[in-house]
């Protein structure tokens, strides 16, 4: 630990580097870096006349929940005021996909919100077949993949958003059995699109590939296990006491905050009102799957854990559901017949790791000339789509995830936004926080589940 | 092979009534300033956006015009109805009315304000910079696109945090992108780029960056200098 008296502080980003005397280095500066609590203690029970401290909390800091920066206003360990400082991870994620083309750009906007990635690859592909007005072209089975993986992706974003909840608790059990059951998933991922995270599988027109052979019964297994296992991480947490004394009554945002605030998901949620896009406007084939919306009337924490909780079996039963139709789907196609849209390659494994299919290869080579003309323009061209603009959002594991796409009849986006539910979440921090404890934001937080990928895009 | 010698074009596709031309594309390649011998030099394609709707506009649309312009006079400009998303086009002085009726007024009811986005068309004299407010309506199960827009010269648009206090970072990301400067926010900052970052990075003459990359001696030149289909 290192303390300023006055003066210029070591650290130009502190606000008192501008000059103002009202910043920084009007008072006291303590650098705390962890595991020097008492030497904080004794030194502010030294001479610290005001009662007033700031506490500027990350953006590197365990608990919360990213690159996030909290800058907290504190009376004795009462939050007067609490201001989020965002934007450590932007990447340009949105201007690198206005330079690449349309199927290309699925590669750049699966990594906004890593934890859920088909989401965002979901509502951009929607807006641009929106666009192409080839929504209904979208063979069955490829809208039956999208709901499948998306709702698996659901399942590891929730576990994710338990297990780091509850380690920032303190509760490392809550952590290590949250990211062993996430590894299942993953690796379920891995077997279907070849990639544990980062996936880009949902293309403009269909998915890339077709389910390698086994995932569903591979799929089946992991619905069992998870029929056992999602009700031990219930018994240990739902009515654990600790876990409800720290979470009942704290982040508490009404129906009229969540509205004037633009808060969805499960936030929104746990106020009691079931709004939920699959349900109200269904996409992917939703209005056709059996499943109920979760809600919770305490409009704090705890709900919105316990809304987590429950959507998880939901979604257990909606990619029940997608394997029972699968099965029925074999050898359908995946992608939309228009040889002038759907992406050709295919790929394979081979003696030396995964590649191009060497049927395909054959076919576009030595069979077909039209194959190859479609295949050399669409990868290096890509195609066009006609000037407009969409916005189709899906029901993302943090509430509505949307694209704004905008195209100006060219091969690349004119310009893609995303309304992340994260970034619009995160707003609410103040209103939840404010005139708490300090603990008690890292719950608040945590049960916002911000994912920073996703705000900072 | 100049652009001179290529004979004019009849207009490749009848641009449907009332839609302008906002630019238009030539070539194939992206090559400029060198011999062309391609063929696809004289190829041209305007840049023609849906057109604005005509009554019936169909479904809910005309209800949802119709309240709004009774309760805020020639505030609705124009109603363009694509792919079966309603885009109001509404001028910014009447921005801030408008909203307010379009989350007060019972038939109306959109109280969500879910998305602020701003969007460059630098071909668009006078009307460069556009912001889309996209809003949904709960009660009725509805969802509209706001559309405004401002000339580059003079970026100011109202604010609606008065309004819908959800765009107060959305309105700060916009500002930070493109520049648009929002009347009557609170506290109008970059929220995403560094505070003293200088340009609006999401703006079409701001340049992607990056740098070349050299692999077995040729080079490979950053995304948006490269030769790119027109």
């Amino acid at each position: 630990m290192t303390t300023t008296q006055g003066g210029r502080p070591s650290d130009p980003y502190a606000a008192g580097a501008a000059g103002d005397t009202e910043g920084a280095d009007a008072g006291r500066v303590f650098t705390v870096t962890g595991q020097d609590w008492d030497e904080v203690v004794s030194g502010v029970g030294e001479g610290l006349d005001a009662e007033r401290i700031v506490v500027n909390m990350g953006p590197q800091h365990p608990s919360t929940h990213g690159v996030l920066r909290l800058v907290l206003e504190l009376e004795g360990e009462t939050v007067t005021e609490a201001r989020c400082g965002i934007g450590y991870l932007h990447t340009g994620i949105e201007k690198n996909m206005e330079h690449r083309t349309w199927t290309q750009g699925v590669t750049f906007c699966t990594r906004m919100d890593y934890l859920s990635p088909f989401f965002n690859e979901a509502t951009y592909v929607l807006g641009v077949e929106r666009l192409l007005d080839i929504e209904h072209d979208v063979p069955e089975k490829a809208q039956v993949m999208r709901v499948l993986l998306m709702e698996l992706n659901r399942i590891s974003s929730h576990l994710v958003a338990i297990a780091t909840g509850g380690m920032e608790l303190g509760a490392l059990t809550v952590m290590t059995i949250g990211f062993r059951e996430r590894e299942q998933v993953l690796d379920l991922f891995e077997l279907i699109t070849g990639l544990r995270m980062n996936h880009a599988f949902i293309r403009p027109g269909g998915v890339a590939q077709d389910l390698p052979d086994g995932s569903l019964a591979a799929v089946r297994d992991f619905v069992a296990l998870m029929r056992k296992r999602l009700p031990e991480i219930a018994a240990l947490c739902n009515a654990n006491p600790i876990f409800r004394g720290r979470l009942e009554g704290v982040g508490y945002l009404d129906l009229e905050g969540c509205l004037a605030l633009g808060l969805t998901g499960p936030v929104l949620r746990s106020t009691g009102y079931g709004w939920d896009l699959r349900k109200t406007q269904p996409y992917c084939g939703y209005e056709t799957y059996d499943f109920d919306v979760q809600t919770w009337d305490t409009a704090d924490s705890y709900g919105r854990f316990r809304i987590r909780m429950n959507e998880m079996f939901e979604s257990l039963r909606i990619v029940e559901q997608c394997v029972a139709r699968l099965e029925g789907l074999e050898g359908a196609p995946v992608m939309v017949a228009d040889k002038k849209i759907a992406w050709p390659s295919q790929l394979s494994i081979g003696s030396d790791g995964q590649g191009n299919s060497l049927d395909h290869i054959r076919h576009i080579m030595g069979e077909s000339m039209e194959a190859l003309i479609h295949h050399f323009k669409l990868v290096t061209e890509g195609f066009r789509v006609p000037p407009g603009q969409a916005y189709v959002p899906v029901e993302s594991p943090r509430g509505e995830l949307g694209a704004h796409v905008v195209s100006d009849g060219g091969t690349k986006p004119h310009r893609v936004h995303f309304r992340d539910p994260s970034f619009t979440n995160l707003q609410a921090t103040s209103v939840m926080s404010e005139g708490g404890m300090v603990a008690d934001v890292i719950v608040a937080v945590a049960s916002i589940d911000p994912v920073m990928g996703g705000v900072d895009r | 092979m100049s652009d001179e010698h290529l004979p004019e074009p009849a207009a490749a596709e009848a641009a449907a009534p009332g839609a302008e031309v906002r630019a238009r594309r030539t070539g194939m390649f992206g090559v400029r300033g060198s011999g062309d011998t391609s063929g696809f030099g004289g190829l041209r394609r305007d840049v023609v956006f849906p057109a604005p709707a005509e009554r019936p506009f169909g479904g809910w649309y005309d209800a949802v015009v119709d309240t709004l312009e009774a309760a805020v006079p020639g505030g609705v400009a124009q109603v363009v109805v694509h792919r079966g998303e309603l885009t109001l086009h509404v001028h910014r002085e009447h921005l801030a009315a408008a909203a307010r009726a379009l989350r007060d007024e019972p038939d109306l009811r959109f109280e969500v304000c879910a998305s602020v986005s701003g969007v460059h068309h630098p071909d668009e004299t006078g009307a460069e910079l556009h912001v889309a407010y996209h809003l949904l309506s709960m009660t009725h199960n509805r969802r509209v696109r706001v559309e405004v827009t401002c000339p580059d010269a003079d970026p100011h648009v109202p604010s609606v945090v008065a309004t819908y206090p959800t765009a107060d970072w959305h309105e700060r990301e916009t500002w930070d992108f493109f520049g648009i400067v929002f009347d009557g926010h609170p506290a109008l900052t970059r929220i995403l780029m560094p505070d003293d970052w200088p340009g609006h990075p999401q703006r079409k003459d701001y340049p992607l960056g990056g740098i070349g990359v050299e692999y077995k001696g040729g080079t490979i030149p950053p995304p948006d200098q490269r030769r790119s289909y027109t």
